[in-house]
C-alpha cells in the first residue's frame, strides 16, 4: 500500500500541554508521528508534525484535532501532504 | 521529507493570501440530448446533467477537506445550447423558437439547482460566420432567459481570427446587452460576447463545452492574485527581469495546486482531466486584486501610464511559470481585469485613473477584455456594439481571446452594487459620439491575412 502522510500545523499562544494533547490525539487513533518540529517566537508557538495516515481516516483525525484546538485555544490544521509536495516538488 | 519552511509558506498562501481554487468546472456534452421535440430535449438535458454531475459538489468538498484548500465555485459547462435545440426548432416560427430556447434555459437552471452548482454555462451560440435559425432564436432569447434564471450563463462568439467578425452578430449583441440590462442589469454579469472563444474555459460567464471536446471533462480555474502581490511586495528593489522571475516561481506553485485538484477530482468523477486555466482571477476581497499587483510593481494607480507594460509582464510570467506546472494548459490563461470583481480596479475607476480606453488598451495584452464594466444606463445599443467590435478586432488581429461583459446601469460616477463575488463598480463614462452608422452596415469584416497560416 502506498504510504500516505498528513501534515499537522499548530499555531497559537504557547502554554504547557499543547504537544501532549496533539500527540495523544494521534496516539489514540494509532497514528505514528514521523517528524515534529516547533519554534516559539515572542510567545507564539508554531509546530509542524508529519504523521503516517496510511489506512487511516484523515477526516477522523481532523475531527479529533478540532476538539483539541478548542480545548487548547490554538489553531490546528491537518492536510494531506500532497498539497505541499505538489507545490514544492516536481 | 518536506521542509518546515515549505509547509509554512504554503499555509501562509492559503490562510493569509487567499490562495484558492476559483472553480472546478465539469464540461458535459449534450449532443445526445438533441431531439425533434423541445420538451423531450429539456428532459433529456436534465436527466443527463443529474446523472453525470451528481457527485461534483460532494467530491469537491471532500478534496477541500483533504487538502485544506477552498474550492470557491463548482460549475457545469455544456455544449453550446443552440446546437442541442436545433432539431427541435426545425420549421417553427421565430417567436416559437425564442420561447423554446427560454424553456431550454429553464431546464439548465433546474438541473443546476438540483446539482447545487454555482453556475451553469453554455446557453451559447458560435456565430462568427453566420447564424442558423436555432442560433438566432437562442440569441433573441438571452434577455428573457437570463432574467428568469439565477445560475445560467450565456456566451456568444461573434468573431475568430480565421473567420473574421460577424458584424450582424455584433449589432445583435449590442441590442441583447441593452435589453438584458433593462430587464435586470445584474443578469448582464452572466453574459459575455467573445472573439476566439475557447471551448475548455472553466470561467464564467464564458464557459461552454466546445465542439472538439469529448463526453465529459473537468477543467480547473486557479486563483492567487493575493499571493503574487504579497511576493512582489517583498521585492521592492528588484529589477523588472527579477520581478518576472519571482512571478514565474509563484505562478508555478499556484498552478501545481490546480493540477493536483484537477487530476484527483477528475479521477474520482471518472471523467477526463481537461485543462488548468492559468488566469489570475481576482475577488473583491482586500489584496486579492490584479490592480494591486500592477501597483506593487511601482505604478501609483492602475491605469496610469506603464500599466499596459506591467500587465504584459505579469501575464507572460504567469504563463511561463504555469506552463511548467501542469500537463495541460487551456481556457483563457492570462490575467483577468474585471472592474467590479477587483476592488483595486473599482477604486481606480472611481478616481478616474482607469478609463474605458485604457481598459481597451490593456486587453490587448491580457485576457479577457472589457469585463464587468458598468456603463451608464443611457448607453445606446449601438455604442455597446461598437465596443464589442473594437474588442473583437483586438482579439482577431492579435490571435487571442477577447470578450465584452458590460452592464448598463445607473448614471456616470454612481456606485452600483452587484453582490457577492461580483463586487461593486462605479459607472464609467463612455464616448457619446455615435458609431451607429458603422455598426449598422452589417456584413462580415474579413479575417486578417495572418489568419491564413496553411
Amino acid at each position: 500500500m502506498k504510504k500516505e502522510r498528513a501534515v499537522i500545523t499548530v499555531i497559537g499562544e504557547d502554554h504547557p500541554g499543547i504537544i501532549a494533547a496533539v500527540t495523544s490525539a494521534c496516539a489514540e487513533l494509532g497514528i505514528n508521528i514521523e517528524d515534529l518540529s516547533q519554534t516559539v517566537v515572542q510567545g507564539i508557538l508554531t509546530m509542524t508534525l508529519i504523521v503516517d495516515i496510511t489506512g487511516k481516516d484523515l477526516r477522523e483525525l481532523q475531527r479529533r484535532l478540532a476538539s483539541v484546538a478548542e480545548e487548547q485555544r490554538v489553531k490546528i490544521i491537518a492536510q494531506h501532504e500532497d498539497i505541499f509536495r505538489y507545490m514544492h516538488r516536481i | 521529507m518536506l521542509e518546515r519552511e515549505e509547509i509554512l509558506e504554503t499555509l501562509r498562501m492559503l490562510l493569509e493570501e487567499r490562495l484558492d481554487i476559483r472553480t472546478v468546472t465539469l464540461g458535459v456534452s449534450l449532443k445526445d440530448c438533441a431531439s425533434r421535440d423541445i420538451d423531450e430535449t429539456c428532459s433529456l438535458i436534465e436527466e443527463k446533467l443529474l446523472r453525470v454531475g451528481s457527485r461534483l459538489v460532494s467530491e469537491a468538498q471532500a478534496l477541500e477537506e483533504k487538502y485544506g484548500i477552498a474550492i470557491v465555485n463548482r460549475r457545469v459547462a455544456v455544449t453550446p445550447l443552440a446546437n442541442v435545440i436545433s432539431p427541435a426548432l426545425h420549421g417553427v416560427s421565430g417567436e416559437e423558437g425564442r420561447e423554446a430556447a427560454v424553456r431550454a434555459a429553464l431546464a439548465l437552471e433546474r438541473a443546476a439547482a438540483k446539482l447545487e452548482v454555482d453556475f451553469i454555462g453554455g446557453f451559447s451560440a458560435l456565430v462568427e460566420k453566420g447564424f442558423t435559425p436555432a442560433e438566432e432564436a437562442l440569441i433573441d432569447a438571452i434577455p428573457e432567459a437570463l432574467s428568469r434564471t439565477q445560475r445560467v450563463c450565456s456566451s456568444v462568439n461573434v468573431a475568430t481570427t480565421r473567420a473574421g467578425i460577424n458584424m450582424d452578430a455584433v449589432l445583435k449583441m449590442g441590442e441583447v446587452v441593452k435589453r438584458t440590462s433593462e430587464l435586470d442589469y445584474r443578469a448582464c454579469a452572466r453574459l459575455v460576447t467573445f472573439a476566439n472563444a475557447p471551448g475548455d474555459n472553466p470561467f464564467m460567464a464564458g464557459a461552454f463545452h466546445g465542439e472538439g471536446e469529448g463526453e465529459a471533462a473537468l477543467n480547473v480555474g486557479i486563483s492567487g492574485p493575493g499571493v503574487v502581490r504579497a511576493v512582489l511586495e517583498k521585492h521592492p528593489e528588484a529589477s523588472l527581469g527579477e520581478v518576472a522571475e519571482v512571478i514565474k516561481r509563484t505562478a508555478f506553485k499556484i498552478t501545481r495546486v490546480g493540477e493536483l485538484i484537477g487530476r484527483e477530482l477528475s479521477r474520482r468523477l471518472g471523467v477526463s482531466f481537461g485543462i488548468v486555466d492559468l488566469s489570475l482571477a481576482p475577488t473583491p476581497f482586500p489584496g486579492d486584486s490584479v490592480a494591486k499587483i500592477i501597483e506593487a510593481m511601482g505604478i501609483a494607480r492602475c491605469g496610469a501610464p506603464g500599466s499596459v507594460a506591467a500587465l504584459a509582464l505579469l501575464v507572460d510570467a504567469v504563463k511561463k511559470g504555469g506552463t511548467m506546472a501542469t500537463s495541460y494548459v487551456g481556457g483563457l490563461s492570462g490575467a483577468f481585469i474585471p472592474v467590479s470583481e477587483d476592488a483595486g480596479m473599482a477604486e481606480a475607476a472611481r478616481e478616474g485613473a482607469i478609463t474605458i480606453d485604457k481598459l481597451l488598451a490593456m486587453t490587448s495584452v491580457c485576457s479577457v477584455g472589457l469585463d464587468m464594466v458598468v456603463l451608464p444606463a443611457s448607453t445606446s445599443a449601438s455604442t455597446v456594439s461598437g465596443l464589442i467590435a473594437d474588442e473583437a478586432a483586438i482579439g482577431v488581429m492579435n490571435n487571442k481571446t477577447t470578450g465584452v461583459r458590460v452592464i448598463l446601469a445607473g448614471k456616470e460616477g454612481e456606485r452600483v452594487e452587484l453582490g457577492g463575488l461580483l463586487g461593486y463598480a462605479y459607472v464609467m463614462p463612455v464616448s457619446e459620439h455615435s458609431c451607429e452608422a458603422f455598426v449598422k452596415r452589417g456584413g462580415r469584416i474579413p479575417s486578417p491575412i495572418h489568419g491564413h497560416r496553411n
